[in-house]
């Protein structure tokens, strides 16, 4: 290959991050390279250091990080050390970058077009006509609805998927060599996500960019680079071409993100059983006019799963509200156990308190930071059961080895602890209630791969050992897939399907179904345009989606 | 726009509910001032025969809720009363005062938002430089002392040592433009130096508490240049809590100035309270604090509806 195809060369990179008052290590010595027109997939759970390298390609680095040494050398210009006045002129004209979430990252502030003309006009590669008549011409090419005008809206006017393929087109404005994707889609719904992805796969092949994809989503990445790098606390695991890294990877770790997609652990039937919660036919509206939830009927057998699935917007965490008598129903009724219980908190009894727990999707605020893990398992018992000194302490020490923690996190503070270690205290501290039913509204959705894994497998340990239900809420088909025995599948505040897992996840498909499912990335490299075709096919028979 | 008149019908009720409230305080404190009016003006050795004449020729001896029911109706009717001390209807006593007092206000107002506004985004550009820091300490200890030790200074600098300034800020109806500007220039300098602080401050931290926003960050991503940065993309967003600031001095440039009138014996509304108050005219006392009550009330109003009209999800919803 000839040195003028070689874009972006970075060699032995350090970057350093401010963290409890000392300099820590956040990149350490990683090199790579990128041709022009080629797409190299970043890849690594958070903390990997994957987007500090995205940045650090445009000489970037965030407030409180600090590049220590190494190289970057794009089209023959150092970025290392160059000045400001350098790395400004090159930034948005000939590397862009496609931020996370598009909601936060333009300004609410100032209308799309504005936003898109701004980099051209400002560093005089266009007037504002040109830039303009080239909005419209990229709006047209990714899909955005009456690109003639979209670009007068404001930030809030558009919705996210929208959102996001415009700020692909913001990156293009200027015909840029390089494209910095940090995670573009992972905040997107499942369904959206597939839009954008193949937006950004066409407009890249169109106009021959060169991009980096940073995700933590191997089967994303997947579909889209030529180059894969798999990266573990700030240093390189492997790299090579996609297909050999996903057919034939060389370490454990990326074996291990490979093999996560697919478990069910073993499950214990315990026979047929009681039903401990029965919804029927409820409808729920915030402010008595916007109604979320309309006709649910649903029920959980005793030391069963229940997965409910759906977009964003399908009402599926409302349920979990109803339920818990947070948001009384305007029509319907809840049952637990038998009983007819009340809409609300209000009058409810403190055993069916007791007999319901919840775990929250951010263990982060779940957990008051002020409270030892001592304090946090053992609040529930004393609240619920009366238990003090010795008894209540073993009883906390039994639930902690429970969770394959164990004693020595008695004294700790959540603040000390990570993502799934918090998320386990929060599971631990349902079970102290000694609940027949928990309620999980999304709770390993922050988590990364290998550590939400591991919570699904305690999850279906404790209810193999203690047959509780689990009310599981998600929009990770995975997740679904991985700890279900009946699912119901929801959208826009309806039940469109609900049943055994085997039936659901298996042909024949009810189409709304089938759209979620397919849509789920898969690691083969040719689904993309696989899925693209098979959902034409789905909208030719009129089934389609808002986005 | 519709939503906006009706918020703005609303807060109005609202405003003019509040106000009643505040007459009802402000006769309530007026009647606690010590003395009266007979007393002030017959002096201590008056028979308690004529006082008591005096006293009911002005209607002082009805019962306090007579009095304050006969002020409130007049209040609606538009009528504010008449001086005790020299019988004159209030309307006429106060119209050349409240327009003095708007002019101080304006002309300080003009050129203390801009200069503060203006430091505000300079500190907030160049944060933890040595620029910011002066800017606080200098801003923050002219705040820090009281704004009538400000204003004798300034006498004592620039009227007596170096005659630059009247000390004394005596306008008249005749007055023109410029000579009016020049012999209020102390008292404006003084209000300027007092409000400047509290706003450059509070432009500071709202543009700060903006550069944290991802939009920045992308912003600096587009290779957008400092300046443009921090006007085009950061100002905008933090124009909400900036306009509060501003308007609640400017609410101050009108109302706390009274201090100020004293010290350069300007014949403003603050003048013309501290003598009333002196004189115990009390009608006249009540009907200045209930305009600085309006006045503070509607330009509450204003920031509010402010605030709403800049921000782009209020004007174009979904």
């Amino acid at each position: 290959m000839s040195d003028n195809q070689r874009l972006l060369t970075i060699d032995g990179l350090f970057i350093e991050g401010y963290q409890d008052e000392q300099w820590r290590q956040v990149v350490k010595g990683v090199s790579l390279h990128l041709d022009r027109g080629q797409v190299l997939g970043l890849i690594g759970e958070s903390g990997a250091g994957k987007s500090m390298i995205g940045l650090a390609s445009m000489g970037y680095t965030k407030p409180g990080c600090r590049i220590t040494s190494g190289s970057i050398e794009f089209d023959g210009v150092e970025l290392v050390g160059a000045d400001q006045e350098t790395l400004r002129k090159l930034r948005g004209t000939r590397i862009a970058y496609v931020a996370q979430s598009a909601a936060a990252s333009f300004n609410p502030a100032h209308k799309l077009i504005h936003q898109f003309a701004e980099t051209a006009v400002q560093q005089g590669l266009m007037s504002y006509a040109e830039a303009e008549k080239k909005a419209k011409e990229l709006f047209r090419r990714l899909d955005l609805p009456d690109p003639e005008n979209f670009g007068n809206r404001y930030p809030h006017q558009v919705s996210g998927g929208q959102l996001q393929r415009c700020m692909v087109a913001m990156a293009m404005a200027c015909n840029p060599d390089l494209i910095i994707f940090d995670e573009p889609t992972t905040a997107l719904d499942v369904t959206t996500q597939i839009e954008v992805l193949g937006a950004i796969k066409e407009v890249i092949g169109a106009y021959g960019t060169a991009a980096i994809y940073i995700t933590h989503d191997l089967a994303i990445v997947a579909q889209i680079a030529d180059r894969i790098m798999v990266l573990r606390h700030g240093e390189e695991v492997e790299t090579g071409d996609t297909r050999a890294v996903i057919n034939s990877p060389k370490k454990d770790y990326t074996r291990a993100l490979l093999a996560v997609r697919k478990h069910r652990g073993e499950t214990v039937d315990h026979g047929h059983q009681d039903i401990i919660l029965e919804v029927q036919n409820v409808t729920a509206a915030y402010g008595n006019k916007f109604v979320v939830l309309d006709g649910v009927s649903t029920k959980i057998e005793r030391g069963k799963t229940v997965s409910v699935v759906g977009e964003s917007g399908s009402g599926k965490s409302t349920l979990a509200r109803v339920i818990t008598g947070l948001l009384p129903p305007i029509g319907g009724e809840v049952r637990f156990q038998g009983q007819l219980i009340p809409p609300g908190m209000k009058g409810r009894e403190k055993e069916v308190f007791r007999r319901m727990q919840m775990i929250y999707q951010m263990a982060d605020t779940a957990l008051n930071p002020k409270h030892r893990v001592r304090k946090i398992i053992g609040r529930p018992l004393s609240f619920y059961f009366g238990m003090t000194g010795k008894k209540r302490e073993d009883r906390i020490i039994e639930l902690l080895d429970k969770i394959e923690l164990g004693e020595k996190y008695l004294d700790r503070f959540p603040g000390d602890l990570s993502g799934g270690e918090k998320q386990r205290i929060c599971i631990a501290r349902a079970l102290a209630a000694e609940p027949e039913l928990i309620i999980c509204d999304e709770i390993t959705s922050a988590l990364d791969q290998l550590v939400a894994g591991g919570i699904l497998k305690l999850l279906q340990n404790l209810q193999n050992e203690l047959a509780v239900s689990y009310l599981f809420i998600t929009h990770d088909l995975d997740t679904v897939k991985a700890i279900s025995d009946e699912i119901v599948v929801m959208h826009r505040g309806k039940v469109v399907e609900q049943g055994p897992a085997q039936a659901i996840l298996n042909p024949p498909y009810e189409p709304y179904t089938d759209l979620l499912l397919s849509s789920a990335p898969q690691m083969d490299p040719s689904w993309l345009p696989k899925v693209m075709q098979h959902r034409r096919e789905l909208a030719a028979k009129g089934i389609n989606l808002q986005t | 726009m519709n939503n906006l008149t009706t918020m703005i019908l609303k807060r109005l009720a609202f405003g003019v509910l509040t106000l009643f409230v505040i007459s009802g305080l402000i006769f309530l404190a007026v009647q606690a001032l010590p003395g009266d009016l007979t007393q002030a003006i017959l002096g201590r050795s008056a028979t308690p025969e004529t006082v008591a004449a005096f006293r009911h020729e002005l209607g002082l001896d009805l019962p306090p809720h007579v009095r304050y029911f006969q002020w409130i109706s007049g209040i609606i009717k538009g009528d504010l009363g008449t001086s005790l001390a020299n019988k004159r209807p209030i309307s006429e006593l106060i119209e050349t005062r409240l327009y003095n007092t708007m002019f101080l206000a304006c002309a300080a107002a003009l050129i203390s938002i801009p200069i503060a506004v203006g430091l505000g985004l300079m500190a907030a550009l160049y944060r933890q430089s040595y620029l910011d820091k002066l800017i606080s300490i200098s801003t923050l200890s002219l705040i820090s002392v009281p704004e009538y030790f400000v204003a004798y200074i300034l006498v004592a600098l620039l009227s007596v040592t170096f005659p630059v300034f009247p000390s004394l800020a005596s306008v008249s109806p005749d007055m023109g433009l410029w000579d009016r500007l020049y012999v209020i220039a102390l008292p404006v300098m003084t209000l300027t130096f007092v409000v400047t602080a509290h706003m450059m401050r509070m432009t500071r931290a709202a543009i700060i508490n903006v550069l944290g926003s991802p939009y920045i960050e992308m912003a600096r991503l587009k290779g957008i240049k400092k300046g443009r940065v921090i006007l085009n993309h950061a100002l905008p967003n933090a124009l909400s809590p900036i306009i509060n600031v501003v308007v609640l001095n400017l609410a101050y440039l009108l109302v706390g100035v009274v201090l100020i009138e004293v010290v350069f014996v300007y014949p403003g509304l603050g003048q013309l309270l501290v003598d009333s108050v002196s004189k115990r005219d009390l009608p006249v006392v009540q009907a200045i604090s209930l305009i600085f009550a309006a006045i503070f009330v509607l330009l509450n109003l204003i920031a509010d509806v402010l605030a709403i009209v800049t921000n782009p999800k209020h004007r174009y919803p979904k």
